[in-house]
């Protein structure tokens, strides 16, 4: 059970105008701006749930994913994840989660797959039997058996992220975060995670909580929606709430955008 | 301690793939090593009564200098720790159920192990076959090898720390490229990198080797070769432990007062 309260994040950031002379003077004199990442985000998840969190680039969402997986310290509010606070229990909050960075690599780059994944056995002090029915189990439903011997830095796209994915399970999270996971990757791919995504919230009950910019992704996998917009929940419902007619669900969610004005 | 021994492993054969990088880091010691034997030569011969050391112990420092470059200078930290903090691909890091500092301490070490493993046994038998005094010679006796060995695992904790303590900064520039310049240097000149600590004019030799600098590879490379010995050994070799427990406290100081300011830019 995830519950978040009131949380917020500033960020600074140094501006200045284009040109040479603004250069020279940004030297001596910055102007800074605060951005608030988050501003008073509140929401609670319960177990086995799929959540879609979606807003537009720079609305928070990668924010509030870093706070709810322990990298990041917000400035204040509260947030609780199965009772522990991330970031003042980071080691024991991360052992019980999972995450996926659709933009980053956890994979050492240039040994085989497997060598990662027998570091996270280690990492997460995985006991052997469970470490290999999990590893089974995963190699079979993301199709890893043909990949796992490569090395990370010579696999596709489409076949890293499931190695990735797998990489995040491995320890058998209660929870997954998983940030805009499909990033990138062609349409057989996505179709694959969506569909080891959705089975693994079945069979396993493992709460999950995606965002993505992908529509396709939420329809196929959220059952709730929460819409984030200059740091703030505009909205938080089912799929059916925000959608009007007939029209294509990237419309809706345009429409939204616009309509909130983020 | 099974995760740190394991990040030791993964990163021991991580360090094996690279064969040519190996390979080509040889040649470069061997022509190093032989340049500046021959300048010290120069010297030497020129007024031997001057020279601080003998040419035969001055040839093994050198020797075991070069075999050892990447376990015992700050140049052998590890890039990948730069690479993660610039790309943003900490943030895998900071998730995961383990201590930051021992994470990197330990795999940073092994990172100088196994550059150094594949890289010091060549150069270690080539030069202990050429002709004295150019050679690598034997130690004095069995002693004063094990005090080599005992000392080398000490410079190692301090070189290690010192590096921690650049990646811990690195958090706060997010570019590694002017603190490890700075680091480099300074600690290239003050461990006596370049010019053993024994040429260094007196007076300023005893203040350098009070240094956290000379706490590295200047005590087990001049323990090896017979130069240092006696009450002055066992006082360096006090001094390494003490350096290397003062660096490692300051770098998870460091650690701890980053990781709660961390800001994972992008994404």
């Amino acid at each position: 059970m995830i519950e978040v309260k009131d949380l917020r994040k500033t960020f600074k950031v140094a501006r200045r105008e284009a040109g040479f002379g603004e250069a020279v003077k940004a030297l001596f004199h910055r102007e800074y701006e605060y951005i608030h990442a988050l501003d008073g985000v509140s929401f609670s998840i319960r177990d086995g749930e799929m959540v879609g969190y979606i807003g537009p680039n720079g609305a928070g969402k990668s924010s509030t994913i870093k706070i709810l997986s322990g990298i990041l310290t917000p400035d204040s509010g509260i947030c609780t994840v199965g009772g522990r606070t991330p970031w003042k229990e980071r080691r024991a909050h991360v052992k019980g989660i999972g995450v996926v960075f659709g933009q980053r690599s956890q994979l050492w780059w240039d040994v085989p797959v497997i060598d990662s994944f027998e570091l996270l056995k280690e990492i997460y002090s995985i006991p052997g039997s469970v470490y290999s029915k999990n590893l089974s189990e995963l190699t079979e439903t993301l199709d890893l058996s043909k990949i796992v011997k490569t090395p990370a830095r010579q696999l596709s796209l489409g076949q890293r992220m499931r190695c990735e994915i797998a990489a995040s399970l491995l320890h058998d999270p209660k929870v997954l975060f998983l940030d805009e996971p499909t990033i990138g990757l062609d349409a057989v791919s996505k179709l694959a995670v969506r569909d080891f995504i959705k089975r693994r919230n079945q069979d396993h009950g493992t709460t999950v909580i995606l965002t993505t910019h992908d529509m396709q992704d939420i329809e196929a996998l959220a059952s709730r929606i929460i819409l984030i917009g200059k740091g703030k929940i505009l909205l938080d419902g089912t799929l059916d709430d925000i959608r009007r007619g007939g029209e294509h669900i990237d419309e809706t969610v345009a429409e939204l955008y616009k309509k909130f004005d983020v | 301690m099974r995760k740190y021994l394991a990040f030791f492993r993964t990163r021991f054969n991580m360090g094996l793939q690279y064969r040519t990088a190996a390979i080509a880091g040889l040649a470069c010691q061997f022509f190093w090593g032989a340049m500046a034997i021959l300048a010290f030569k120069a010297f030497h011969d020129t007024d031997p009564s001057s020279f601080p050391m003998s040419l035969p112990a001055m040839s093994s420092y050198i020797w075991l200098q070069q075999a050892l470059l990447t376990l015992l200078t700050m140049g052998g930290m590890d890039n990948e720790f730069f690479s993660v903090i610039e790309s943003g691909n900490v943030a895998y890091e900071l998730c995961r159920p383990v201590d930051v500092y021992g994470m990197w301490y330990s795999r940073s070490a092994a990172t100088r192990v196994s550059n150094a493993l594949l890289r010091c046994v060549p150069v270690i038998v080539i030069a202990a076959l050429l002709p004295a005094p150019y050679g690598l010679s034997a130690p004095p006796d069995l002693l004063t090898f094990l005090t080599f060995l005992l000392s080398l695992v000490l410079a190692l904790a301090v070189i290690n720390a010192m590096g921690m303590i650049v990646y811990m900064i690195t958090f706060h520039t997010i570019t590694p490229r002017g603190v490890r310049l700075i680091a480099v240097n300074i600690c290239d000149f003050f461990s006596g990198d370049i010019i053993p600590l024994p040429f260094f004019p007196a007076g300023f030799k005893e203040f350098v080797e009070l240094l956290p600098f000379s706490a590295t590879a200047n005590v087990p490379l001049r323990i090896y070769s017979g130069d240092l010995h006696g009450p002055e050994m066992v006082k360096l070799m006090l001094l390494q432990v003490f350096w290397a427990a003062v660096l490692i406290a300051v770098g998870k100081l460091i650690e701890r007062r980053e990781l709660r300011r961390v800001t994972v830019q992008g994404g």
